[in-house]
């Protein structure tokens, strides 16, 4: 290994200097990971006991909550939520389908009760004062549909057919005006022979809203000023 | 072709017995300047194999080179362009062919010798 003769010292020289530089940084990175890492597990290890903490923290305040929601509550929350059976002062409305037969060439769907026709009576109830309402023993609440589903009405997502009930409490006198009024629903329905019936009872029985009350897409949050 | 390498291990020696540190910040401007460094002595070793060798042009291109790449690095950071990229393709780009040169010539003499 004679070839290199001319240069071999101060490559040599240099070597020492590139050398002693891939040593230092080979340290350097060396020992930055293994220092991050460590305060990394210390610092992980650290968030983690917080979290769970807390965690269990919400888990007892979340269970306390419970019991206390579930023994005394607040009545006024359920009952507005739908979720206790009501009694009281109200009227109680049957509609049936018409029981004219359609003339040649008439449309026959004008002689049945339609989602539209019972969404109307309801708005009328509630406007009327109507403090709980229900449909064939389907509670209304927040989140109630009423919808056309082929020959019936589903009501909470169950279905039922004609004739209907509903039941409202509520002032006897301005729930069953607010339906007869002149020009009102009642008269309306009462072209097409739609049977309305109304009878004002001193004992309305609403029963609760059966099924669940799940929030999976939407968070309570801070009150804003309303987007215009 | 001893010299140089036992130059190398006596560097390496020295940097790991001394206790120097590059600050983490300038560990990556740094890492360019060993390429640039190494760029530069298989340059000069190539050079020397082809009785080229300069010492001057090797000495100041061993400092300039690993100055200057490791000040380009540190403009494209502040430019926002990632020059370190860019450094990395050349200097190993000239590495790899400085290599393939020396390797050639190192087993040409070894056939000649034979």
């Amino acid at each position: 290994m004679q070839h290199i003769r001319k240069g071999s010292w101060s490559i040599a020289l240099v070597c020492v200097l590139l050398g002693f530089m891939i040593a230092v940084q080979c340290k350097t990175t060396s020992s930055r990971d293994a220092s991050v890492s460590l305060q990394r597990v210390e610092d992980l290890s650290a968030r983690l006991a917080e979290t769970e903490k807390e965690r269990d923290q919400l888990k007892e305040a979340l269970r306390s909550a419970q019991e206390d929601g579930g023994a005394a509550g607040d009545e006024t929350v359920r009952m507005r939520a739908g979720l206790t059976a009501l009694t009281g002062p109200g009227v109680i409305v049957r509609l049936d389908d018409s029981s004219v037969k359609a003339k040649k060439g008439e449309d026959p769907n004008l002689y049945l009760i339609h989602d539209d026709d019972l969404l109307k009576v309801i708005n009328e109830l509630r406007a009327a004062g109507a403090e709980a309402i229900s449909v064939n023993g389907q509670r209304l609440t927040g989140t109630s549909e009423i919808r056309c589903a082929g020959p019936t009405l589903s009501v909470n997502n169950v279905r039922s057919a004609p004739p209907f009930e509903v039941r409202a409490i509520g002032d006897q006198a301005s729930l069953s005006q607010a339906l007869k009024m002149r020009g009102g629903v009642a008269e309306t329905l009462k072209v097409w022979g739609i049977e309305l019936e109304i009878e004002s009872s001193d004992d309305v029985y609403i029963p609760p809203f059966e099924g669940t009350l799940n929030y999976t897409y939407a968070h309570e949050t801070e009150k804003k000023e309303a987007a215009k | 072709m001893i010299l140089p390498v036992l130059g190398l291990l006596v560097g390496l020696a020295i940097g790991f017995l001394s206790p120097v540190l590059v600050p983490f910040a300038l560990a990556k401007y740094f890492s360019v300047a060993i390429l640039a460094a190494l760029d530069a002595v298989f340059g000069g070793l190539r050079a020397a194999a082809w009785e080229k060798f300069d010492n001057e042009v090797f000495i100041s291109g061993f400092f300039s080179n690993a100055l200057m790449a490791a000040f380009l690095v540190f403009l494209g950071d502040k430019l926002g362009i990632d020059l370190y990229y860019v450094a990395l393709l050349a200097f190993g780009f000239r590495i790899f062919k400085n290599l393939a040169l020396l390797r050639r010539w190192m087993l040409k003499k070894h056939h000649t010798e034979a």
